[in-house]
């Protein structure tokens, strides 16, 4: 009886855990099968336009590589200074406790805040206007938790040793984050960088709350135009009734889920690599 | 001389400016909770607070115009009481089969695959709803509304349960082996150990998980308000329509909002109530977890 029960229990936990597989299979399944006929050459060169069989998704594949680009230019940095900050510089004060607390709290504000933020913060405080720099800020305050948690791991896992050798030699506190701890924790630093970009890749509600929900039919020229994104493209015809863009929509997630594909695997290699090379 | 003296100007500098980008998270703490502030204060001045916290229609883009939350309320515990129904049993007994039962070859596949479905961004989820789960829906509830709140739930329930299943997971491998071979060893079988060994040792992991996994769901924003609708209302009906705070903060910042309007105001005061929900969520799981941590030594 004992044993029945613990076999009718593990089946269960199992089924469970396929269901989860199951579940992502369907939802891959379901976009292909109504997206991939739509995807093409011509899909991806294309403006949106109100008729589907011309409509293309252009102008968010670019706004979203340019969002990426100025989000990572603003929040590397940042992120990873603090980071440095907070593993190598700080004491353990009341100050850079409140700072990791404040951190970790930051990481489950739920987007949306962010954007409430960025719109009357860079928006309207900034006069920035609905323009790609201010998606970027939001963004990147967005992901900032991220990029300081994980970066901050890495640089924990770099050994004491390599720290007190470089300071036996006489090398200063910066000399040694410099030359030492810094490329040691790249690969780390890098993985969680580019997991922390893939997250601003595909969110969407910031970007609508500063107003980037436009018919935009031109590729940005410089960080102050307007812009669209493949998210709030993916939303825009998603909610529209007509079956053709449900259509669009699906071959639109096609293209964001190859794109976080690729920077996944990116990230998988990086680790991978320097994986073998780095033994403490 | 010189040299030193410039190097120790040089490192004092460096460490001021890391300082300052360690600041930067305070900053955005700080701007948060001032803009939140000021916007939902200048709100208050044209709405009563008790209005606001007690009214139960909310319809500030229509004559006459009322500012009740509780039907947004309403509709965002919906949606996290449906998907916490949803995830809950599902990703608990996902996680005990991943740290009880699987080998470790399966469980170094599964997991990265569930983390491939955390990392699905939410708008896609979204698209699924509409796609999939709502015509599933209407087949067997052929009354339920084009929008209604159980797609959503299912969805946003399927988006969180890779976060319990992972974490609690977590939770449970970090019960010392020893634990579990005291319990087989005065004849447990697995499902004794799992259940009664593993399951409350590791318990407060797996209830803060539980709590941030809801409060993730509060906070959900695209699937809910693609699936959900757009009618704020008190119902507890799963097929109709409803409207979350989120959705309805989309709802005001895609129409064209005169800055200054008390239209513009609601976006802050309903945010405020959303932050401060799952501020406190994620307060609640941190105290859970350091609370009732069991220390193993």
């Amino acid at each position: 009886m004992r044993r029945i029960k613990g076999k009718v229990f593990e089946y269960l936990c199992l089924a469970a855990t396929v269901a989860a597989l199951l579940l992502l299979a369907l939802l891959l399944l379901d976009a292909w099968i109504k997206g991939a006929g739509w995807l093409s050459l011509r899909f991806l060169d294309s403006f949106p336009s109100r008729f589907p069989e011309q409509a293309g998704i252009k102008s968010a594949l670019w706004g979203s590589v340019w969002l990426m680009l100025l989000t990572a230019i603003i929040s590397i940095p940042l992120g990873v200074g603090a980071a440095v900050y907070l593993e190598e510089y700080a004491d353990r004060t009341w100050l850079t406790k409140i700072i990791e607390i404040n951190i970790s709290n930051l990481a489950g504000v739920p987007s949306i805040v962010y954007g409430i933020l960025g719109l009357a913060l860079f928006v309207r405080g900034l006069m920035l206007g609905r323009s790609l720099l201010a998606g970027a800020l939001t963004m990147a305050l967005l992901i900032l938790p991220i990029i300081i948690i994980s970066s901050q791991e890495a640089i924990r896992a770099v050994p004491s040793s390599i720290r007190e050798a470089s300071y036996a030699l006489g090398a200063t506190k910066w000399q040694t984050v410099k030359y030492h701890v810094l490329p040691a924790a790249l690969p780390g630093i890098l993985t969680g960088n580019i997991l922390a970009l893939s997250r601003a890749m595909g969110e969407a509600a910031p970007l609508i709350m500063i107003g980037a929900l436009t018919f935009i039919a031109f590729t940005p020229s410089s960080p102050l135009d307007p812009f669209t994104a493949l998210p709030i493209q993916i939303f825009n015809w998603a909610s529209r009734p007509k079956e053709e863009f449900q259509y669009l929509a699906a071959a639109a997630i096609l293209v964001l889920l190859a794109l976080l594909l690729a920077m996944n695997a990116a990230a998988i290699i990086i680790r991978n690599k320097y994986q073998k090379y780095i033994k403490w | 001389m010189d040299r030193l003296r410039t190097q120790r100007i040089r490192e004092s500098v460096i460490e001021k400016a890391l300082l300052l980008c360690a600041l930067a998270s305070i900053l955005t703490t700080i701007g948060i909770v001032l803009v939140l502030i000021f916007e939902t204060f200048s709100f208050f001045e044209e709405v009563p607070i008790l209005e606001f916290l007690t009214g139960t229609t909310w319809a500030p883009m229509y004559q006459p115009q009322h500012f009740g939350v509780l039907p947004l309320i309403n509709g965002t515990l919906m949606i996290a009481v449906g998907a916490a129904v949803i995830a809950i049993p599902l990703g608990i007994a996902s996680a005990v089969y991943l740290s009880e039962y699987s080998s470790p070859k399966v469980r170094q596949t599964v997991k990265p695959v569930l983390e491939i479905l955390a990392g699905i961004p939410t708008v896609v989820y979204g698209y699924f709803a509409i796609s999939f789960i709502t015509p599933l829906i209407r087949v067997f509830v052929p009354d339920a509304n084009i929008f209604n709140a159980a797609s959503a739930s299912i969805v946003v329930g399927i988006m969180i349960l890779p976060m319990i299943s992972s974490l609690s997971e977590d939770a449970m491998r970090s019960v010392p082996r020893a634990l579990r071979e005291g319990a087989y060893a005065l004849g447990s079988t697995r499902f004794e150990v799992s259940t009664k060994i593993v399951l409350p040792a590791a318990l407060s992991g797996i209830l803060a998980s539980f709590v941030l996994a809801i409060s993730r769901a509060v906070g959900e924003t695209m699937a809910v308000t693609l699936a959900a609708g757009a009618t704020p209302k008190m119902t507890l009906n799963f097929f109709e329509s409803i409207q979350t705070m989120t959705a309805y903060i989309v709802q005001v910042s895609l129409g064209d909002t005169p800055l200054g309007s008390i239209e513009y105001k609601t976006i802050f005061a309903v945010g405020m109530v959303l932050f401060a929900m799952t501020l406190l969520m994620n307060i609640v799981s941190m105290w859970i977890k350091e609370r009732y941590r069991e220390v193993y030594s």
